[in-house]
Order: C-alpha cells, then structure tokens, then sequence
C-alpha cells in the first residue's frame, strides 16, 4: 500500500512560539487516521500545512505525491483530488442544500452524483431547504457534502462532530464508516476519544508541536497491557483489586461465592485515561 | 474512472456569478439597499430641489447624473467592500480555497455580480427619471458613446477598488461602518447631491483625487447641455482627463488586489 501522506521534520513557527517543531507521520491509502491534541498543541497548523492553506518552515511534506504549497493549474489538479472539511462554515445561507451542492460539483473534474451525495448525508428530505433553516448537526452534514462532492482520495475532517448531540454523532461516524468503504483516506482531527476510537485505525497524539505517540487505538499508551480493575461487593463492602491477571482473579472470587459475584465489574484504563494522562492534564491549555 | 479534466476557470466564474446573482435577489435588505434606495433618492432630492439650474435644466436632471456615477459606486465598491470581509468572516473564503476553484473564478464571479446589478440599478434610474421626474434622456450617439465606456470602466475601476479595500474592515459585521461613511462623504464631496461647483474650494480639490468627481462629472457631460460645460471648474467637461483618471484608478485598484487580498484572518 502507498502512502497517502508522509511527512518528515516539519516545522512551523509564529514569531518566536514553535506551534510545530519537528514531526514525522505517514498516512497510507484507505486509512482511517485521528490526531489527537489539546489545543494550541500544533494540530490545526500541521493539518493546514497538508491542506495547503499554511507555508512551513521546514521539513518535507507530501500529499499524494504532490507538495501542498503547490500553485497554479498542478495545484488546482491536486485539489481536485482532496476534499476539506473545514471547523466552522456559516455561509450561503441564502441557498438550499441542493442548490450548493450542485454549485460545488462544478469545481470538480469528476464530482459524485449530487443525489447521491444528498442521500449519503442524510439531508435527502432537507435538500430544497434553505441553508439557514438547518440545525448544527445537518449544517455540518452539508459541509461533509461539500467535502465529498469531487470524488476526493483524501478527505481532512477538521473536529467534525463538535457540537453534536449523541445521536447525531453516531449518525455520523456511520456515514464516515461508509466513506471508508469506497477507500477514502481521512484525515480526522478530535477532541473526542471515543469518537477516534469508534472511527480510527490509527491515532497520532501530538501535544506542544510534536507527535509523542502513534498506535491503534486499543494499543495506546500500552493500554491493552495496563492493569485491569475489578471491584465487586465483598461481604464487608465494596471492594476493588488492581491486577494484571484479571481472569485468574475473578475465577478464585467466584469459588468464594455461592452464585453470581455481586456487582462485579472490570475496568481497564479508557483511551481517555490513557490521554490524559500522555499529554500531563494540560488539556484546554493555549 | 474516466479523467475529466478540471473545469475552465471561466465555466466556473459563470456558474459562480449566476449562484451569487441568486443569493442577491433573495436578500432582501441587498436588493432593498442596492436597487430601491437611489430612486427613493432621486425622488426625494427630485421633490425638494423643484427649481431650475438655467435654461430648462432641472436639479433632477442635474441629480440624475451624480445618482447614477453613484450607483457604479454602489454597486462595485460599496457591496464588494462590504460583501468580501463577510464572506472572509463567515468561512466562505476559505472553504472555496480548499476546492479547486481558482481565485479567477472567485473574481469573475463578482464581476458578473456588479455588472449585473449595476445595469439593474441605471436601468431603473433612469426609467424613474424619465417617467417621474422630467429627465430627459440624450439624444446625440456620441453622448451615449460616452455614457457606455463611463459605465464599463467606472464600473470595472469600481469592482477593483471594492476588492482593494475589501482588506481594510477587520470583521464582517462591521464592514458596512467602515465602508458606507467612506462612500457617503465622497458622493457629497463629488457634487453627487450638490451644483459641484457651489462646494467650498478644497472640497473640490480633494474629490478632484477620487473617482467618483470623475465618473460625476463624465455622467453630467452625458446629461446636461453642453452649454453646462462652461459651468464646470475648468470650463469644459475635461473627457480626456475623466478617462485617464478613471483608468488609474482601475490599474491602482487591480494592482492592489493583486497584492493584498486575503483568503482568510490567519497568517
């Protein structure tokens, strides 16, 4: 398989703050793959660089085989190629779904049937509705239109579901599990982690300008080796043992009881835990 | 999968003017603003000023030259200027750079906007003019000669400085506050609303640098007899200087675009 995107010593500074200070990350076809970061970490700015809406200071950076500062007609062609899901668009109200739709299809050498594309979104009974009458959740669902309408091979979603209810969230990570079957590459940037999990093949945790880990999420931080929890209700009262043996335990617990061990649970860190604890709390810190 | 080829920037600058035309028509403030406003004008300054300049020249006849070197003003300047920082606020800018849209098409696009509502806007004025306030439309072609190239390159040199200046209002929401006073105090310094030649001297001097002076004056040549001339500051409608000022602006304006036009507020 090829990759899609490869990087190697990226760097970017503002003034005297280094927002990205040496990263290395490739991404191959058909991947699913989430960066993870507290904000002001480098990840809108490392992501931006690979849409091509960001210079860099240094390193090599390449977007399906073509450098994203690319200008000109070899630009307009490697656009054509990518679709962006940009944080917040609050434009064309003016318009209806199908309207901008069929408007950006124009852009493209080879846009999906715009029907299609309405149905895939969910929006089919929305799409003579004008923009301004949609709810957060459908509003995003049409900038996701707008991102697949040209047929991409690599899509950017930049925090796709902020602001989502459950509901609508899990609406959506099923239509982006359907993009994964036509073998679109994603590039999905989140402050979810139950949102990288449920989508991601792999995660990128970056945090003050550099990647720290790259693993599956199950694999994170050595979270399926970490210790597990079980707690249950001893006849003196709640009890709860950490251990690397989880099953060893709970078959001598259930000797020492008749029937069922009361409230038994097990407990191994959530991807949360483990990310938190990766990027020291700093978590909303600019 | 067949390879198209990506669409011409012209295709695109087409369907971008007629998407943008149709955005125009359903904001309804746009329409109000852009289209409606210069006639109520024209009839309340057409109401007021009932008297007679000399020799059977009405002040609406006067006034309707100024409204429609305004409405090139209007329609390119002052909505683009406005237009653009929203559009740069909203998103909008910056999605379209991400698609393989070029930043041509983006400008046909607002060309094909300006043109069209300008037309839109002296249409009506001069329907209204003629059927409410005893304009009287020229009749000698080499007037309407004029009137054309003023309209084109007003026009055009209105569209560009719109797309210059559109950098300047920090927001969105507060590009009209910055735009609409600009506008105001150059159609009064330009004799849109006043006789030009009754404003105080250095009123007159400082409009002599801007456009719209110009486009004024080149739309009063149209209009007016060309006994009026000898009215003028330089006692002569001054169509050569009218052209190659307005063209200095458009190059000025078109330079500056180039140059300074922003896709979106980060660095």
């Amino acid at each position: 398989m090829s990759n899609v995107i490869s990087v190697r010593g990226l760097k970017k500074s503002y003034g005297s703050t280094q927002a990205v200070a040496g990263i290395d990350l490739t991404i191959a076809q058909g991947e699913i793959f989430a960066l993870l970061g507290p904000n002001g970490a480098g990840k809108t700015t490392t992501v931006e660089i690979l849409e091509g809406f960001r210079t860099r200071d240094s390193g090599e950076v390449s977007v399906l085989d073509t450098d994203p500062s690319i200008k000109g007609s070899a630009g307009r062609n490697w656009r054509n190629r990518i679709g962006i899901v940009l944080q917040s668009t609050s434009d064309a109200g003016d318009l209806s779904v199908q309207e901008t739709i069929e408007h950006f299809a124009k852009y493209y050498a080879n846009p999906r049937d715009v029907d299609e594309v309405v149905a895939a979104v969910g929006l089919s009974e929305k799409s003579k509705e004008l923009i301004r009458t949609l709810s957060g959740g459908q509003r995003r669902r049409l900038d996701v239109a707008l991102g697949i309408i040209g047929s991409p091979e690599l899509l950017f979603l930049d925090e796709p579901t902020t602001g989502f209810d459950p509901k609508a969230r899990r609406a959506f990570w099923a239509l982006i599990q359907d993009l994964r079957k036509t073998g679109t590459t994603i590039l999905l940037t989140t402050h979810y982690l139950d949102e990288a999990e449920a989508l991601a093949d792999r995660v990128g945790v970056i945090s003050q300008g550099q990647i720290i880990e790259i693993s599956t999420p199950a694999l994170l931080g050595g979270r399926a080796t970490s210790l597990a929890t079980v707690s249950w209700l001893s006849a003196s009262g709640p009890k709860s043992e950490k251990t690397d043996n989880p099953t060893a335990l709970i078959s001598k617990l259930s000797a020492d009881f008749p029937g069922e061990i009361p409230e038994l649970t097990v407990k191994r860190a959530s991807l949360e835990d483990i990310y938190l604890e990766m990027i020291g709390g700093d978590d909303e810190s600019e | 999968m067949s390879q198209n080829k990506v669409p011409s920037a012209l295709t695109i600058g087409i369907a971008r003017g007629g998407l943008e035309l149709r955005q125009f028509m359903r904001q309804r403030e746009s329409v109000v603003f852009t289209i409606a406003f210069p006639i109520m004008l024209l009839g309340i300054f057409g109401s007021v000023f009932t008297n007679e300049l000399t020799d059977g020249v009405t002040f609406s006849q006067y006034f309707v030259a100024g409204m429609i070197a305004s409405g090139l003003v209007n329609t390119g300047f002052q909505q683009l200027a406005i237009m653009i920082p929203v559009e740069r606020d909203f998103g909008t800018l910056k999605r379209l750079r991400g698609t393989p849209m070029p930043a041509s098409s983006y400008f046909i696009g607002k060309v094909i906007v300006v043109f069209v509502t300008m037309l839109i806007q002296v249409f009506l004025l001069l329907i209204a003019g003629v059927l409410f306030f005893g304009v009287n439309l020229p009749t000698d072609p080499a007037k309407w000669f004029t009137f054309t190239w003023l309209i084109l390159l007003g026009s055009a040199a209105s569209t560009a400085l719109g797309i210059a200046f559109s950098v300047i209002p920090k927001s969105g929401r507060g590009a009209s506050a910055v735009v609409s006073p600009v506008v105001i105090v150059l159609q009064f310094f330009s004799g849109v609303f006043f006789v030009f030649t009754d404003l105080p001297g250095w009123m007159q001097q400082v409009a002599a640098i801007f456009p719209l002076k110009w486009m004024t004056q080149g739309m009063r040549s149209v209009f007016l007899p060309d006994s009026f001339a000898a009215r003028e500051v330089a006692g002569s409608w001054e169509t050569g200087r009218t052209f190659i000022i307005i063209l200095a602006w458009l190059i000025a304006g078109l330079f500056i675009s180039i140059r300074t036009f922003k896709w979106d507020d980060q660095r």
